[in-house]
């Protein structure tokens, strides 16, 4: 243990940003796949071109995804600057002006990170930025400023302090009680006090018990647990490693599913690295305390998400839950008691630990503390990761860090909590964001997946959206998510077809009751959501779709009607040229007619038409 | 165990600890309808059909997985429940063929009772049904995956009760099935020893048993409980009959037995009844020995030689002369009166049996 810390504050010493410019690439999957490895590559090949001394990295989300690809570019003494959509063509540029001129190209900065060093002017300082101002990154805090593959770094930014004083100084029970003061709640959705939860492994009965990981995150448009593996993957293996040491577990489960490939390497390098450095495996930091971590790659099921079929999927069975009690608690992996929780809640816990319970709790509201990573998607300025406290309202969230709504349109509903969440409407823009707060308004915490919709999003569409992807992944044991998923899609896409009949709404809403009634596990019991929250919020759109054949936000293909304004026709003929279906005709120079019954809807005519002479209704 | 009292539909009842709600009620005579549960099989909890609205509790559990605890308040029928149930009926016969006139279960079909029970017609959804191929490839089993309602108590029996695993459910969601390994039929799964056993818990009439088919409604035929005569077991049979013809043979649910359940032979097997070549009557040798003629006896005409001429060869050559070799195809009785005979009344040791080797 002593030498743990000469280790850490030899790190610290030296600090890896030393004497030399060094430049750092975004390159965790958001990174890459806005061509992050281009950019690097570039990098790479513009520095050994001019022979420079210059280190070049990488590192993970920083939370703007909207201006990936980024890089870093500090030098010895300065601030930390960062660039947003940087291309291979700018790398020249960006080398010459900041690398070996010392001047920012301010037009391409986002952000600085000045730590001790005195700011550039005309650049917006991190924490103070509209981005990050009301953000308070905890999990996140090393995201995209520290290599996530170093275990020297995460040791130089204060990892394993926590592991450190759990092991020297707290029995289990302190350990517990210190989650428990923290207040801290489950991540993955459901909101489960933390420490209870361990209080109940560690009571139950069983010399063997497990720590399992759920990082099986499925949510459409949901991020946040991949970014912390891929961003700092050894504070998730810390957590859960205090996490085995309150509970008495010797033996862990990552339970990732296989289409993170880059949380799972990262993973897997982390393992080794702290493995080798005696912080995970036998007798860890010479205290006598075992805990070995596996990784079980899932095959992308969303229901093994839900804890059960989660630990049904490791045991190589079919991915099933099953009914509860007795929970995982009493029998888990293996009919063993085993504490089952969520990536952001372990890699909270290091912070807990470190920081004590009572600096977490004093982050939140009343009943739901600290702070939660959400993923911003959707009609929004700026799509990302943020980390803000619990009790900020979605207003702020939406308008205030996200920017508002892309090209300034009218707001219509945001949707939380994944397939299962719910879709809050403007008025509910100020509740507060917590676990009692969400659920009271017909929506869930869920991981923290936000979507954001705007005044061309159709609500019976995204209503049958979710409803597609709930239906796909139902596991099919018990009949009303079965049945019932099939059935309110069917309604549903009949009604986005036009075939709807005002029954349909009375049948569509006693079926999600039920479902959401008498499903076996979360899944089921919280796929009606999205029907139930747009029926008692948009009920209106529904009966403009049954009742008017119509679609007020011109979504519904099938109810779509293309017309010509004959007054701004000039007869061109463009749209009669791009019609596929011989839809339109007309003279020329004279204006031109759609045959509705020969028209498929397609919206070509309108692409074409340099007039706007067309328009849909 | 201790005693826990809880309250089901206003009515007060004491049971043992670690009961079952739906237990609780059946054993106090309160209704509630189930597809997926069996006694003797692990509770799954996948129909749903028995949920009921317990105080406190969110939404409507299910009644066969829900343990009773001191001073819970249930309610079996209230107008929530009525109504999950009845929805999940539908849900179920949305996708369920309307064949009841003529289909083998009907008359002994859970899903068309409790549809009758609920006044539950099956017609409030419309949509997209399964239409899968019948798979008759076997001598013994039929299945029809079009009426399967997904209990999954075949699945369970086949691996509990004859610890054979070969079928499961494959795919997902709407497109959930129950079948062999790799999609394949029991006939070609090699696997399946066509016990039956799936065929018997069936609650619908996605299993059936082949020969059965189109030999009598359900309300035509005799049920009479007898004991399987192909071993010593004494498995017990409730064979169905109809005009003097064997239908179909069930298992008897005799708890000291078999607990219901039977193999191959005993189910499948039924069909020597009836054969033309089975011996109905006592024969008596004419001729000599290895011509093979013979001529019909009475009973009473074939035990009185078969005394007089045991008791001639006892006296004759002596006790150790005689010997009897009894069949496995007999009941452990009649097995014990044999050897008793032999000693007791022969008396000889030489007792031997067709199953020892």
């Amino acid at each position: 243990m002593q030498d743990l810390k000469e280790w850490r504050e030899t790190l610290q010493q030296q600090s890896h940003r030393g004497d030399r410019p060094s430049l750092t690439v975004g390159m965790s999957t958001c990174g890459q796949a806005a061509g992050g490895a281009k950019v690097m590559a570039a990098l790479e090949e513009e520095i050994a071109r001019r022979g420079l001394q210059v280190d070049i990295s990488q590192t993970s989300c920083i939370g703007m995804c909207y201006a990936e690809p980024i890089v870093e570019v500090a030098l010895p003494g300065k601030p930390r600057v960062f660039y947003g959509d940087v291309t291979p063509e700018r790398v020249p540029t960006l080398v010459e002006k900041h690398v070996l001129q010392g001047e920012p190209v301010r037009e391409w900065a986002l952000i600085q990170l000045s730590g001790e060093a005195t700011p550039y002017e005309g650049i917006p300082v991190m924490p103070g930025s509209t981005y990050y101002g009301r953000q308070v990154r905890v999990v996140t805090s090393r995201l995209g400023l520290t290599n996530p593959e170093s275990l020297e770094e995460y040791i130089a930014t204060g990892g394993y302090e926590a592991l450190e004083k759990v092991l020297g100084q707290m029995t289990p029970e302190q350990v517990i009680e210190e989650i428990k003061i923290s207040g801290l709640r489950g991540r993955g959705g459901a909101g489960f006090p933390t420490g209870l939860k361990w209080s109940f492994t560690r009571q139950a009965p069983g010399d063997k018990k497990y720590v399992v990981c759920n990082a099986d995150e499925g949510d459409p448009g949901a991020f946040m647990d991949r970014s912390v593996l891929e961003g700092d993957p050894f504070s998730v293996i810390e957590g859960m490693t205090i996490a085995a040491y309150a509970i008495g577990a010797d033996e862990g489960y990552i339970y990732c599913r296989a289409e993170y490939p880059l949380a799972i390497k990262r993973l897997k390098m982390a393992i080794a690295a702290a493995g080798e450095k005696g912080l995970l495996g036998r007798d860890i930091l010479g205290t006598g305390f075992n805990f070995d971590l596996h990784i079980k790659a899932g095959a992308g099921a969303f229901v093994c998400g839900e804890e059960t079929a989660l630990l049904a999927s490791i045991e190589g069975r079919q991915g099933m839950p099953r009914v509860r009690p007795p929970f995982p608690a009493q029998q888990g992996l293996w009919g063993k008691p085993t504490n089952i929780n969520n990536v952001e809640t372990y890699a909270n816990v290091p912070f807990i630990i470190k920081n004590g319970g009572q600096w977490f709790a004093s982050m939140g509201t009343e009943k739901s503390k600290g702070t939660k990573v959400f993923c911003l998607t959707g009609k929004i300025k700026k799509t990302g990761l943020i980390e803000v406290p619990m009790g900020i309202t979605l207003r702020e969230i939406i308008f205030d860090i996200a920017g508002g709504i892309q090209d300034d349109k009218q707001f219509k509903a945001v949707q939380i909590g994944g397939p299962s969440g719910g879709c809050l409407p403007e008025d509910k823009l100020d509740l507060p964001v917590d676990y009692e707060s969400l659920t009271a308004a017909g929506a869930i915490m869920g991981s923290g997946g936000m979507v954001v919709m705007d005044e061309n999003t159709c609500m019976v569409d995204v209503a049958r959206f979710f409803l597609n992807f709930t239906q796909a992944e139902s596991c099919g044991k018990c009949t009303p998510c079965r049945e019932g998923t099939k059935r309110m899609l069917e309604i549903l896409t009949r009604i986005c077809e036009g075939e709807g009949r005002m029954e349909d709404l009375d049948t569509l809403e006693t079926l999600a009751r039920v479902v959401k009634n008498t499903a076996l596990c979360g899944l089921g019991q919280t796929c009606p959501n999205p029907i139930l929250s747009t029926l008692q919020y948009f009920r209106h759109e529904y009966e403009a779709h049954i009742k008017d054949k119509r679609c007020p936000a011109h979504v519904c293909q099938a109810l779509l009607v293309y017309t010509i304004d004959a007054g701004k026709c000039t007869g061109c003929g463009a749209c009669a040229r791009a019609c596929p279906a011989g839809a339109i005709s007309g003279e020329k120079k004279q204006p031109h007619r759609i045959d509705p019954a020969l028209c498929i809807k397609c919206g070509s005519c309108m692409e074409k038409c340099k007039f706007g002479a067309i328009s849909r209704l | 165990m201790a005693d826990v009292t809880l309250t089901i539909d206003g009515k007060r009842i004491t049971v043992p600890a670690g009961t079952t709600v739906l237990q609780a009620a059946r054993d106090n005579g309160i209704f509630i309808p189930t597809l997926c549960h069996d006694p003797k099989l692990t509770p799954w909890g996948g129909c749903r059909l028995c949920v009921v609205e317990i105080e406190g509790m969110r939404g409507l559990p299910a009644s066969c997985v829900t343990t009773v605890a001191e001073g819970m308040v249930v309610q079996t029928a209230s107008p929530q429940v009525v109504e999950a149930r009845k929805m999940m009926l539908e849900l179920l016969l949305a996708n369920h063929p309307r064949d009841c006139l003529t289909c083998s279960k009907s008359g002994a079909c859970s899903l068309q009772d409790y549809a009758y029970y609920y006044g539950v017609r099956g017609d409030k959804f419309h949509g997209e049904k399964h239409d899968y191929p019948l798979e008759d490839d076997n001598p013994f089993i039929v299945r029809d995956m079009n009426k399967c309602i997904l209990c999954g108590k075949c699945i369970r029996v086949c691996a509990e009760v004859q610890v054979n695993n070969v079928i499961d459910f494959a795919h997902r969601g709407f497109n959930t099935r129950v079948t062999p390994a790799m999609d394949l039929t029991l006939r070609e799964s090699e696997e399946c020893v066509f016990c039956g056993n799936c065929v018997q818990v069936c609650p619908v009439g996605a299993l059936a048993e082949k020969a059965s088919l189109w030999q009598g409604r359900e309300w035509e035929l005799t049920k009479v409980r007898t004991t399987c005569t192909f071993c010593g077991v004494g498995c017990n049979l409730e064979v169905s009959v109809k005009d003097d013809h064997v239908v179909r043979v069930r298992g008897y649910d005799n708890p000291l037995v078999n607990s219901g359940w039977l193999c191959v032979k005993g189910r499948f097997g039924a069909d020597f009844a009836e054969s033309p070549d089975r011996i109905t009557r006592p024969l008596i040798r004419v001729g000599e020995r290895g011509e093979g003629r013979f001529r019909e006896a009475t009973w009473d005409e074939a035990l009185d030689y078969t005394a007089r001429r045991l008791q001639e060869i006892k006296e004759q050559y002596g006790s150790r002369a005689i010997a009897a070799l009894s069949s496995a195809r007999c009941t452990n009785e009649e097995n014990y009166l044999m050897q008793k005979f032999m000693r007791a009344v022969i008396g000889t040791n030489n007792v031997d049996h067709c199953a020892r080797t």
